[in-house]
């Protein structure tokens, strides 16, 4: 450790720190655009020069070691002067474009503008053009003329992703970002150079111009799409996901997501394919229905059947919606025959973030009961004894396990199959009653990662039952302000409920009344009762997580 | 002068003379008052028949101004950030012109606008403007936002507010 003296205040910090990272582990922010906390130092940006006693020049706060007895000023009238040359040069060939540009609200460079920038241009010659509109890879698109070359996209394909696929070429003011000859910008990872660009040279080719960032609202969740839960934020205008973005967490994805999380996780909850009303099998077909009378069939049905059915949990749902569900499986329909089914692609795991599991909460249904137990059949056994009709009814929830064509043969041989669904699916044609359930984006819950990480997950798209004010859902400007008139307020609020609600109201209309208001009332009780849960609170939780209890004993 | 009926009660003056009861020095005094209006040259205008041009300066509806057939409007939704009465929808789209970014939707709903010009003054590219246009009309709230095939208008027709704004500028 050694002691520095910071814009007069006396800091210990770690010898090994950069002015940089000692400033910033003590709240005090020095501008930056090239450095990133997670990439190697660059130092070509020059904004960060900083000044320090008995240097001659000034320096630069990046790539300087801090040293016993060092004095930095960070804002002293030399290096406010440097930062204005700084910017002066940065925007001399930088188009005018931020009425166009993705970027605008959340650039470093605009921003920057305003706070370290003198506002007025003495520069009258022409700018120097280059190409827009330029499609790197399949997922993102770059502006040449935007870019201010601080090689942060370059430096994160080889450092990060392990990808080599971005470089310079030419030289001066004609330095261009390209992608190496041949080459495309399409590793798993590509979409984290947009977040990293400190201006609107990189852009996503999914999102674009799809919404201003600042008419959205930004939902602390996580990623569903892998056992790996990513932490990121949702964004939402008018009720609707346009798209997802890393938010740091160092214990889990650090600054990253994959391509695949990113994009292959949020269509689904706009999509036309979701499940608008209950849906019950009649002689005439199937209908929709109200929920009442789609409650009352499976309550008959679970009369007729108890004791012969099987329930089938799911590594998509959350770990309350299994915790509530094992429960009700083993008292209100008498099986021990629970189990989940798993969707492991073998070879798609790196060691970055990707994992084979491809659901998110596998080891939360685990942890919280969904797995057969004193003599209960697994998932396969419980296939095979339906075909050998020992069991006759089956309640599965939010999980499409009729994908397997083996699995779709058996299921027609039950005589009643109820499901808890979302999107219309292979399962839910074989259903006799479908209800329809929320999306992760429209639910209150946790996962339980790979690492036995759990993890907060926030609805950002309300339900019909759900209003963004009264329920704290984060809210942008258009949701505080919009009136039912308006027709920016009128986004398409659907009518699902979280699987722990419908287990509960069927529990309820049984005769076995369970009594919860929240997903936090049902999360408490699970804390109380699972070992490795114990101690956990939602609000404990907060927005990183926390780890289950190691070497607790599942209870048998 | 006396503007509550209590103060009035108080300066009333109650014993009028004989001559002053008859009312009649006060009808004369009224009667050469209409009879000096009716030398006076007219103000009232005979509308609808006769109507008013505005001046440049006048902030009627806002419109988006189009040039050559486009809009000059990027979609860049400052003019929706700014306007104090949440009036303006703007939706970006992709286009294959220069411009790159254009309004696929652009909406203003009128019985939410304020005419206060925010939008105008906000514009980077001087695509809405202030009209001259003061008659609004509409039977429905439905029909009170205006979608771009009412807000378009073209840059000649707009040529005295835009001079104006130069001027202003």
């Amino acid at each position: 450790m050694v002691t520095i003296t910071l814009d007069g205040k006396q800091l210990e910090v770690d010898g090994k720190r950069t002015i940089i990272e000692a400033a910033r582990e003590h709240g005090i922010e020095i501008p930056h655009f090239c450095w990133h906390p997670k990439l190697s130092v660059a130092g070509n940006c020059r904004i960060c020069l900083v000044e320090v006693e008995k240097l001659p020049k000034l320096v630069i706060a990046c790539a300087t070691q801090v040293a016993d007895g060092m004095v930095v000023h960070t804002n002293t009238p030399k290096v406010v002067n440097a930062r204005e040359a700084v910017m002066e040069f940065l925007l001399i060939n930088h188009p005018l474009d931020c009425p166009i540009c993705d970027e605008a609200g959340e650039c470093k460079l605009q921003d920057y503008a305003y706070k370290l920038s003198v506002g007025y241009s003495r520069f009258d010659e022409n700018k120097v053009h280059k190409p827009k509109r330029v499609a790197l890879g399949p997922h993102v698109m770059l502006d040449t003329e935007r870019c201010i070359m601080c090689s942060r996209c370059v430096r994160f394909c080889e450092e990060i992703a392990h990808k080599p696929q971005l470089t310079f070429s030419q030289r001066g003011d004609h330095v261009e970002l390209t992608t190496f000859p041949g080459e495309q910008l399409d590793n798993p990872y590509s979409m984290n150079t947009i977040d990293i660009c400190p201006v609107g040279a990189l852009t996503s080719r999914d999102f674009r111009f799809k919404a201003r960032v600042w008419e959205m609202s930004a939902t602390e969740t996580v990623c569903p799409g892998c056992a790996r839960g990513c932490n990121m934020y949702s964004w939402v205008r008018n009720n609707e996901i346009l798209r997802q973005t890393p938010r740091f967490n160092p214990e889990v994805n650090e600054y990253w997501m994959c391509d695949a999380g990113r994009l292959g996780t949020f269509k689904h909850v706009n999509s036309d394919g979701r499940i608008k009303a209950p849906l019950m099998k009649k002689d005439a077909g199937v209908v929709e229905v109200g929920w009442d009378e789609a409650i009352s069939r499976v309550v008959s049905e679970i009369r007729t059947f108890r004791k012969n059915f099987a329930a089938i949990g799911s590594a998509y749902a959350t770990n309350e919606d299994n915790y509530l569900f094992q429960k009700f499986a083993r008292e209100v329909l008498g099986t021990k025959h629970i189990d989940f089914m798993r969707h492991v692609v073998e070879g798609e795991q790196d060691d970055i973030l990707l994992r084979e599991d491809k659901t998110p909460n596998s080891l939360g249904a685990v942890e919280v009961g969904v797995r057969p137990k004193d003599g209960g059949l697994s998932f396969d056994g419980i296939v095979k004894a339906i075909k050998e009709r020992q069991i006759k009814a089956m309640y599965i929830i939010d999980d499409n396990v009729a994908i397997n064509p083996t699995v779709a043969a058996a299921l027609q041989k039950l005589e009643f199959l109820v499901v808890n669904s979302s999107l219309e699916n292979e399962t839910t044609r074989l259903a006799d009653v479908v209800l329809p359930s929320s999306t992760f984006a429209e639910r209150h819950g946790t996962f339980t990662n790979f690492q036995g990480r759990v993890q907060r997950i926030r609805p950002s798209v309300a339900t019909l039952e759900q209003d963004r004010a009264l329920d704290g859902f984060a809210m942008s400007r258009l949701d505080a302000f919009g009136t039912p008139h308006d027709r920016w307020a009128k986004g398409v609020k659907r009518d699902a409920r979280p699987t722990w609600r419908i287990i509960a109201a069927i529990a309820s209309a049984m005769g076995t009344k369970y009594k919860y208001n929240t997903s936090e009332d049902v999360f408490n009780e699970l804390a109380s009762t699972v070992g490795s849960f114990k101690g956990m609170s939602y609000r404990k939780l907060g927005s990183w997580g926390m780890k289950l209890k190691a070497g607790v004993a599942v209870p048998a | 002068m006396p503007t509550n009926g209590e103060t009035a009660r108080q300066v009333r003056i109650k014993d009028l003379t004989l001559w002053q009861r008859t009312y009649i020095p006060e009808i004369v005094k009224g009667m050469v008052l209409t009879f000096k209006q009716i030398l006076r040259p007219k103000f009232t205008r005979q509308y609808p028949e006769e109507r008013w041009n505005p001046p440049s300066s006048f902030r009627g509806r806002p419109v988006l101004v189009e040039e050559e057939g486009v809009e000059r409007c990027v979609a860049c939704g400052l003019c929706a950030r700014v306007c104090p009465a949440l009036a303006i929808e703007v939706q970006g789209s992709e286009t294959d012109l220069e411009k790159e970014r254009y309004p696929i939707k652009f909406e203003i709903n009128m019985l939410r606008c304020i005419f206060c010009g925010f939008c105008e003054e906000a514009c980077p590219e001087e695509a809405i403007v202030m009209s001259d246009e003061y008659e609004l009309v509409f039977t429905d709230p439905e029909k009170a936002i205006y979608g771009k095939d009412r807000l378009l208008m073209s840059a000649d027709r707009l040529r005295p507010r835009l001079e104006f704004l130069r001027r202003a500028r």
